[in-house]
């Protein structure tokens, strides 16, 4: 009598792959981080959120030093954050870049420095200060 | 359904971004060599400067009335280009990046009002990169390139077209009569495809606008002027014939080609040109996964100096198809040797790569006469070359023959205007006065 130990099976059609743990196989514990590898931190994901929007900037000057800004420090400035009252822009006055504190104030524009020593600047007649970017970090190296 | 996204005075507005004291001042960037005028500014149009005019022919203005020439910068507009078209990319599901300042956007499936669309992604580019865009909208490719004319024509120049199609120019939304009108006030020049000779001939049998091109019997059209015009006809009408080629095919030659800062007469420093062109040109064939066969070789003398004029060229072939910079580059110096000639004035020189096909379709051969190690596989050792350039920066690894670290070369290109590298290179980054 037949039995179904008889009949051939019909070999599956696709292939079948079988897993392998881990990479290779040595004698000793595997690694236990393998299951936990992801990106190493990566500076430009913390500091740059719109790639496509972010520039970087050197300082030229002292008129920042009480906000943490030196001269010949690198800045991050970033074209897609809407200026706002208090934040650190770069702007251009008279065709020239210049790194202060927005102050937007009854909708006039001022500039503030971060040192006490330098006056505001505010538009004269006619004059427009136009706000080219968002200081988003300031960068300093040191030394070494 | 195809949008047309451009730059517009492309270069000059990329120079504008750094440099904001150029901002209402006629500004014209000049090609290699400091030689033409390849973009121009509102202000520079407005003088009269025309698209390719010669530099020392302008150059006066300098001095009258403040025009400032720039030597072009092409690493710097290279970047703001990937900037530029990354965001455009936002309008369609598909993007075919047409050159360094336009890009069509396929819109099939995008709902919504699609002008608002195009005005949202259009104040994006100009806030995030500064760069201001015209964009235009139709079914066909060419009614979109036609469409971007309009949008930059109507806010360039203002009563030329209805001022609400300045910037952004959907055709698609246009009812038929206003449309008419615009065909009718369009010059039968300004459509894609329609180029100089067979302008000429169109307007001499008396078809002057778009209005009149889209109407000719589409039979006559392809019967005196082709298959290529009769595309552009049914384009006109709203029929789809030029599809949108997101995945480019593979180039069938690659060339690098430049006319020297000043003339060459020596054989040695032409070889280190051409070896250094032979590179170049190398990379990019790598960048494609090919192999050439054949190396073109030219050298000639300028047609426009004094002196003994000549112009030669050879085609060096090579025993196997390659892709390394060292073989191609020792093919176009011994290229060089055979058609170089003692006493003239060279004036340009360029290396053509041809024959190219897949590296990984190479003919098979015994090794006969082959010495040990001569046939190794030298794609992975290009690759490291590739790799290391591409992070220590161009020319950090280099063929020998290309005289890199010699003296400065004699034949190297003039960029006595150029501005810094401000997005690329840490030591160029603008200042800002703080």
């Amino acid at each position: 009598m037949n039995s179904i130990f008889d009949t051939p099976v019909a070999v599956g059609a696709t292939d079948v792959s079988l897993p392998i743990a881990g990479t290779s196989v040595q004698c000793g514990f595997p690694s236990p981080a393998e299951d936990f590898q992801v990106q190493r931190l990566d500076l430009g994901s913390l500091l740059i959120k719109h790639p496509q929007a972010t520039y970087f900037f050197r300082t030229a000057g002292t008129s920042m030093i009480d906000a943490g800004i030196d001269d010949g420090d690198l800045l991050v400035v970033d074209r897609g954050v809407k200026p706002l009252n208090r934040h650190i822009v770069v702007a251009v006055v008279d065709g020239e870049f210049t790194v202060k504190y927005l102050q937007l104030r009854a909708g006039r524009v001022r500039l503030k420095a971060a040192n006490a020593t330098f006056p505001d600047i505010v538009p004269r007649e006619g004059q427009t200060i136009e706000v080219w970017g968002v200081v988003t970090a300031c960068i300093k190296q040191f030394q070494v | 359904m195809f949008a047309l996204i451009d730059g517009n005075n492309f270069y000059v507005s990329c120079e504008r971004v750094f440099r904001p004291s150029l901002n209402g001042v006629p500004v014209v960037v000049l090609s290699n060599n400091d030689g033409c005028c390849v973009a121009r500014s509102n202000e520079a149009k407005d003088l009269g400067i025309k698209m390719g005019q010669p530099w020392f022919e302008v150059k006066h203005l300098e001095r009258i009335v403040g025009l400032v020439g720039l030597s072009a910068n092409f690493v710097l507009y290279g970047d703001i280009s990937d900037r530029m078209m990354s965001i455009a990319a936002g309008l369609g599901p598909t993007q075919e990046v047409y050159s360094i300042d336009e890009s069509f956007i396929g819109m099939d499936g995008v709902r919504g009002d699609l002008v608002r669309r195009a005005r949202t992604v259009r104040e994006r580019i100009l806030q995030w990169i500064g760069i201001p865009t015209c964009v235009g909208m139709a079914p066909t490719k060419t009614l979109a390139k036609l469409a971007n004319h309009v949008a930059k024509t109507a806010e360039r120049k203002p009563g030329s077209y209805p001022a609400e199609l300045a910037q952004v120019c959907n055709f698609g939304a246009l009812p038929a009569a206003e449309l008419e009108a615009v065909f009718k006030a369009t010059e039968v020049n300004e459509v894609w495809g329609v180029g100089r000779r067979i302008g000429r001939q169109l307007v001499d049998a008396g078809v002057t606008t778009v209005w009149d091109l889209a109407n000719l019997d589409v039979a006559a059209v392809r019967g005196r002027w082709g298959v290529v015009l009769e595309r552009t006809v049914r384009e006109l009408r709203g029929q789809t014939c030029i599809g949108l080629d997101d995945a480019p095919e593979p180039k069938q030659q690659i060339a690098c080609t430049r006319s020297f800062g000043r003339p060459v007469s020596a054989l040695a420093p032409l070889e280190q040109a051409v070896s250094e062109f032979a590179s170049r040109a190398a990379e990019k064939l790598r960048s494609q996964r090919g192999a050439a066969a054949s190396v073109l070789v030219f050298v000639r003398t300028s047609p426009f100096r004094q002196g003994p004029q000549y112009s030669r060229s050879i085609v060096v072939p090579l025993r196997r198809p390659t892709a390394d910079s060292r073989l191609l580059g020792t093919a176009a110096i011994d290229g060089m040797r055979a058609i170089w000639r003692e006493g003239h004035d060279f004036a340009k020189a360029g290396v053509m790569l041809l024959d190219l096909e897949d590296e990984d379709r190479c003919q098979g051969e015994l090794d006969l006469d082959v010495q040990e190690g001569s046939s190794r596989d030298t794609r992975r050792l290009m690759a490291a070359v590739d790799a290391v350039n591409g992070r220590f920066g161009k020319g950090m690894i280099h063929v020998g023959s290309t005289g890199q670290s010699g003296p400065p070369r004699a034949w190297g290109m003039r960029q006595e205007r150029r501005t810094p590298q401000y997005t690329t290179q840490w030591s160029d980054v603008p200042v800002a006065r703080a």
